[in-house]
């Protein structure tokens, strides 16, 4: 099951950067393609976010005890400033650890 | 050969960057039940990221195989883009030459060549020139991987180091949401996303992700 998907998602992928290289500059990619790809990360991406942030085991938690929730929040106002992967992570994982010792 | 050192040295600077993202990637497959010849089999054979991470956020909730090749094929349909951006400039090589670039296709690799074809016109310049960068960052992407890999496997579960995938996305997504279609892009994935969230086989994510494209084309078409 892994391995199938470790190989699928190689194919899907090489195949993806292939694409225009293989046909030779004889085709260009259409305009409406381009103006929709501009979006393709921005969606994927936070339909992979904000539920892995709010929900906590399942259930839907909006609560200043979802440590998720906080620390989360905290690294997208850096993300947003910065830029910086390291200054994200770094403070949505020291704000989880520092919110989960409190917790306890 | 001087070309290819050019390129290689022009991504030193961004190689940096890449470290932490490799590492996380490297000790989060492991973390998520991969072995490590898995984990590192994994960086070798996608060599992308953030659709890595998303395979992997899939796989530990357990969806099935075609929801994680759907987002493979979304986070990565950016590389169509590049390949056909590119495609003009590397026409002249053998199919070989071009499968070969084609693997090493990153979002660093395309940027900083076409930046550089701006400047030549030396067919074969190009190549090298492509190669240089490509093959900086797949070294670095592979030794990070295997790094994260060797210590991922001593991370205990109880560092929420899960949580590393949401927060490596949110600083590759934030940055891009710039303008009123963007966000009007972002907000609606989102809403699907969390009304969908105990959809079956993790149609919400598909959903989501549709809507978002969506709703984003739609904006931008009107402002025009």
């Amino acid at each position: 099951m892994i391995w199938l998907a470790i190989l699928g998602m190689g194919l899907i992928t090489f195949g993806l950067r292939l694409s225009f290289l293989a046909l030779s500059g004889r085709l260009a990619a259409p305009d409406w393609l381009t103006r929709a790809l501009r979006f393709v990360p921005v969606a994927v991406l936070t339909a992979l976010v904000v539920p892995a942030i709010i929900y906590r085991e399942g259930v839907l938690s909006l609560s200043l005890s979802n440590e998720r929730l906080i620390a989360g929040l905290l690294a997208a106002i850096v993300a947003w400033r910065t830029r910086s992967v390291l200054a994200t992570l770094a403070v949505g994982m020291g704000g989880v650890w520092l919110l989960q010792a409190l917790a306890r | 050969m001087k070309l290819f050192l050019l390129g290689f040295r022009a991504s030193l600077p961004m190689l940096l960057g890449i470290l932490p993202f490799g590492l996380i990637t490297g000790a989060t497959a492991v973390a998520t039940g991969l072995s490590a010849g898995q984990a590192i089999a994994m960086a070798a054979i996608v060599f992308a990221g953030a659709s890595q991470l998303a395979g992997l956020q899939l796989i530990a909730g357990g969806a099935p195989l075609f929801v994680i090749y759907l987002t493979t094929l979304f986070i990565n349909l950016r590389f169509v883009m590049y390949s056909a951006a590119l495609a003009p400039h590397l026409r002249h090589e053998a199919i070989g030459m071009k499968a070969l670039v084609a693997y090493l296709l990153t979002d660093q690799a395309f940027a900083f060549s076409l930046h550089y074809y701006a400047t030549t016109s030396e067919p074969k310049h190009k190549t090298w020139f492509y190669l240089g960068v490509a093959v900086a960052m797949w070294l670095t992407w592979m030794l990070a991987n295997i790094m994260g890999v060797l210590l991922g496997a001593r991370i205990p579960p109880g560092w929420s180091l899960d949580f590393a995938i949401p927060l490596t996305f949110m600083a590759l997504l934030l940055p891009v949401v710039r303008d009123r279609p963007t966000v009007l892009a972002a907000l609606v994935a989102a809403v699907v996303a969390v009304l969908g969230h105990s959809w079956p086989l993790n149609m919400g994510l598909i959903v989501a992700a549709l809507a978002g494209i969506a709703a984003g084309t739609v904006a931008e078409g009107l402002k025009r």
